[in-house]
C-alpha cells in the first residue's frame, strides 16, 4: 500500500464510518475494514474498478462524486476521503462542500503543485510539469484545478473551513505542516493531506 | 399446450361435453412431477381476499449445507417460472437462466443451494387461474384473486419454514424478480444476509404500465378470451397472448441490438413479396417468439402477472419515503443495471440506490456496459455474471465466518 494511504489510515479511528470517493480498486478500503474494523463504502466512476472492488467484498457504487454526493445524508459517515481527485474536478468547491456535509470530518489529499521540481520544471524547461505525481501532459491530464498546498490552506482560511491536521508526504517521509514551515513545506512536499471539517 | 392438444382430439358437439374433465386430466399429467408444497395456513391478500391449502410449486439445485448457510432464493420473471436451469422437465427447453446458475457458473450450484418457486397467480404449478379452485371446482380463471409482489413474497416464506432455512445467503432476480427482491428484503431484513435486484425498479414506471395494459388488452381482444373462460371452450387466446408477448419482446431488446441482429434482412433473400407475410426477419423472429410463448404460457396468468408488476410500488408502501423501506436493515445490497436497458433503465435503478444510501444500508451498485437490452440479465455477458458471482462468493465467506461467531 502506498504511503499516502498509510497516512491516511493512522487518521482513521478503528470501528467508524468511511466513505471513500475515487475508491480505485478498494486498496485503501480492504486495509481500513479488515486492519481498523471499519464500516467503509467506495465511491468509484470506473465500472472495471468498482466490479474489482465488488470481487473483494467492498461495498462500492459506481458514480461520480460531482453527481452523486447528494444522496448521503449529512454527517452519515465518520470520514470522507478524497486521495488526489479534488484538483479533477469540474467543481472542486462544489465537491468539498458536499464532503464536509456528508462527513464529520474529511480528508483530503492534493499533489503539491508547488512542489520545487514542478516550479523548476516550469521555469526552465517552459512546458507543463511532469512529475511523479503528475504523469500526463497537459492535452490529456485529468487535472483541471491544480494548486499547492499553501492554495488549499488559503481556501480553507477563505471559506471557514477548520483544519484539523495538515501532513505533507516527501519521498515516502511524513511531516507536520504548520505555520512557521509552511513555506518549505509548500515547496519541499510532493502531496499535502488535510483532516478537515 | 393443454389447448392446442385439446383443440385436435375434441371435435366439437358431443364430445365437447367431456373435454373439461379431459382437460383437468391433462393438466394434472403435465404438472404431477413438478414439487409441489401444500401452503395449510391462511395468506391474507392484499387485495384483502384470502387464500389456504394452497399450492406453491418450486424447484431446488445444490444441496444445502450443514450449517444452512449456502441457500439463495431466485425469484424468476414475468415469463419465468421455477426451473431455473437444466432442462425444464415440462418445456424441455432450457432454463431461464442456465447462464448464470448451474455447476460452475456464478450461481454454482455445486456451491449453493439454489431454490426457485413458480410465484402466485403463476401457470407452473402454484395456484393462479389455471388452477382448480376447491370451493367451486372449477377452474380459478379470472375469479382468482388479484395478486401483488408482496403477495408473491409473503408466499414463498412458507417455503423456506418448510426447507427449515432461517437466514438465506442471499436473494436475487431481474426485472419483476428484482422486485420481488426489493419486497423481500424491506420485509424480512433478517432473513437474508445479501440482496442483488437486478434490472428493476422499485416503483412500476408510466411506460411499463402501458406495456403491460398493451399486452392485456391484446389478451382481452380475442375472442377466444371469453372473459378469461376459455378454459369451458377449448379454444385458447393464442393469438391475444402472442401479440402481447411480441410487444414485450420488442422492449426486452434494445434499438441497436435489434438493428444489428436484424437490420432490415429479409426473411427470403431477394425481393420484397409486396403482401403482408413476413418479409422481415425481425418479423418472423418476434412472430415465433409470439408462437412459442403461447405452447407454455397460461394467458389469465399473463394478466395476474403483469397486474402485480403494475402495483408494485415500494416508495408508496413507505408513504413516499424508499430509504424507510429499508430502515436499519443489515443487508447487503448489489444493485446491477445494463446501459442499453430502456425498460428499467439505469435511472430507476439508481433511484434504489439512492434510497439504500439515504438509508445507510450497506449498498454496491454497477452498471453493465451492455447493448443487448432488458434481456441482458438472462445473457452470457461475462461482466455482469462475474460481478454477480463475486458478489455471492464474498458475501458467502462472510457469512459463513459470521455464523461460526
Amino acid at each position: 500500500m502506498k504511503q499516502e494511504f498509510n497516512v491516511i489510515s493512522q487518521i482513521i479511528q478503528n470501528n467508524k464510518r468511511v466513505l471513500d470517493i475515487g475508491c480505485g480498486d478498494g486498496t485503501l478500503m480492504q486495509y481500513l475494514k479488515s486492519n481498523q474494523q471499519n464500516d467503509v463504502r467506495g465511491l468509484e466512476p470506473q465500472k472495471n474498478l468498482v466490479q474489482k472492488c465488488i470481487a473483494k467484498g467492498l461495498s462500492v457504487i459506481e458514480g461520480d462524486a460531482e453527481k452523486e454526493l447528494a444522496q448521503f445524508p449529512n454527517k452519515s459517515f465518520d470520514y470522507a476521503v478524497l486521495s488526489q481527485t479534488l484538483q479533477a474536478f469540474l467543481t472542486p468547491e462544489e465537491v468539498l462542500k458536499q464532503l464536509l456535509r456528508i462527513g464529520k470530518q474529511t480528508i483530503v489529499s492534493i499533489p503539491n503543485f508547488g512542489y520545487w521540481k514542478v516550479r523548476l520544471h516550469l521555469l526552465f524547461k517552459g512546458t507543463m510539469p511532469i512529475t511523479k505525481n503528475l504523469p500526463n501532459e497537459w492535452y490529456n491530464t485529468p487535472n483541471l484545478h491544480m494548486c499547492t498546498i499553501q492554495d488549499f490552506v488559503n481556501f480553507c482560511n477563505k471559506k471557514n473551513i477548520k483544519i484539523n491536521r495538515s501532513l505533507c508526504l516527501t519521498n515516502e517521509k511524513i511531516s507536520e505542516i504548520t505555520n512557521k514551515n509552511m513555506f518549505y513545506k509548500n515547496m519541499l512536499s510532493q502531496l499535502g493531506i488535510f483532516l478537515i471539517q | 399446450m393443454n389447448c392446442e392438444r385439446l383443440k385436435k382430439t375434441a371435435k366439437k358437439g358431443f364430445f365437447a361435453q367431456f373435454s373439461w374433465a379431459f382437460f383437468l386430466f391433462d393438466m394434472n399429467k403435465e404438472t404431477k412431477n413438478i414439487k409441489k408444497l401444500i401452503i395449510d395456513q391462511s395468506l391474507e391478500l392484499d387485495c384483502g381476499k384470502t387464500i389456504k391449502d394452497f399450492p406453491l410449486a418450486y424447484e431446488t439445485y445444490g444441496t444445502l449445507n450443514k450449517s444452512k448457510t449456502n441457500a439463495i432464493l431466485v425469484f424468476h420473471a414475468l415469463s419465468g417460472d421455477q426451473f431455473v436451469t437444466n432442462i425444464n422437465p415440462i418445456t424441455k427447453k432450457k432454463g431461464w437462466w442456465t447462464t448464470a446458475v448451474g455447476p460452475g457458473k456464478a450461481i454454482d450450484t455445486d456451491k449453493f443451494f439454489v431454490i426457485c418457486v413458480n410465484v402466485l397467480g403463476g401457470c407452473m404449478g402454484s395456484i393462479g387461474p389455471k388452477e382448480i379452485n376447491p370451493e367451486t371446482n372449477e377452474l380459478f380463471a379470472t375469479t382468482f384473486p388479484v395478486i401483488t409482489i408482496k403477495d408473491m413474497v409473503k408466499a414463498q416464506i412458507y417455503l423456506l419454514e418448510h426447507l427449515g432455512i432461517n437466514k438465506l445467503l442471499s436473494v436475487t432476480g431481474g426485472s419483476m424478480g428484482g422486485m420481488q427482491v426489493l419486497q423481500f428484503a424491506s420485509l424480512y431484513p433478517d432473513k437474508t444476509y445479501s440482496a442483488i435486484p437486478i434490472a428493476c425498479s422499485a416503483s412500476h414506471s408510466a411506460q411499463n404500465i402501458a406495456f403491460n395494459e398493451l399486452g392485456r388488452q391484446a389478451i382481452m381482444a380475442d375472442p377466444n378470451w371469453n372473459k378469461g373462460n376459455y378454459f369451458k371452450t377449448n379454444l385458447s387466446p393464442d393469438k391475444g397472448l402472442a401479440v402481447a408477448r411480441m410487444a414485450a419482446h420488442i422492449t426486452y431488446l434494445s434499438d441497436k441490438g435489434l438493428q444489428e441482429k436484424f437490420g432490415r434482412k429479409l426473411q427470403v433473400k431477394g425481393n420484397l413479396k409486396f403482401s403482408f407475410d413476413a418479409d422481415f426477419q425481425i418479423e418472423s423472429y418476434l412472430r415465433h417468439q409470439g408462437s412459442v410463448f403461447v405452447d407454455r404460457f397460461d394467458a389469465n396468468s399473463y394478466l395476474y402477472i403483469t397486474r402485480a408488476m403494475d402495483y408494485f410500488d415500494l416508495t408508496k408502501q413507505f408513504n413516499g419515503n424508499l430509504a424507510n423501506a429499508f430502515k436499519k436493515t443489515k443487508t447487503k445490497f448489489c444493485v446491477i443495471s445494463f446501459s442499453s436497458d430502456w425498460l428499467y433503465p439505469t435511472k430507476e435503478n439508481k433511484e434504489i440506490v439512492i434510497a439504500l444510501n439515504a438509508s445507510g444500508a450497506n449498498v454496491s451498485f454497477v452498471e453493465i456496459n451492455s447493448d443487448k437490452g432488458h434481456d441482458s440479465f438472462l445473457l452470457d455477458i461475462p461482466e455482469f455474471l462475474k460481478t454477480l458471482g463475486e458478489f455471492i462468493n464474498s458475501n458467502y465467506k462472510e457469512f459463513n465466518n459470521e455464523t461460526r461467531i
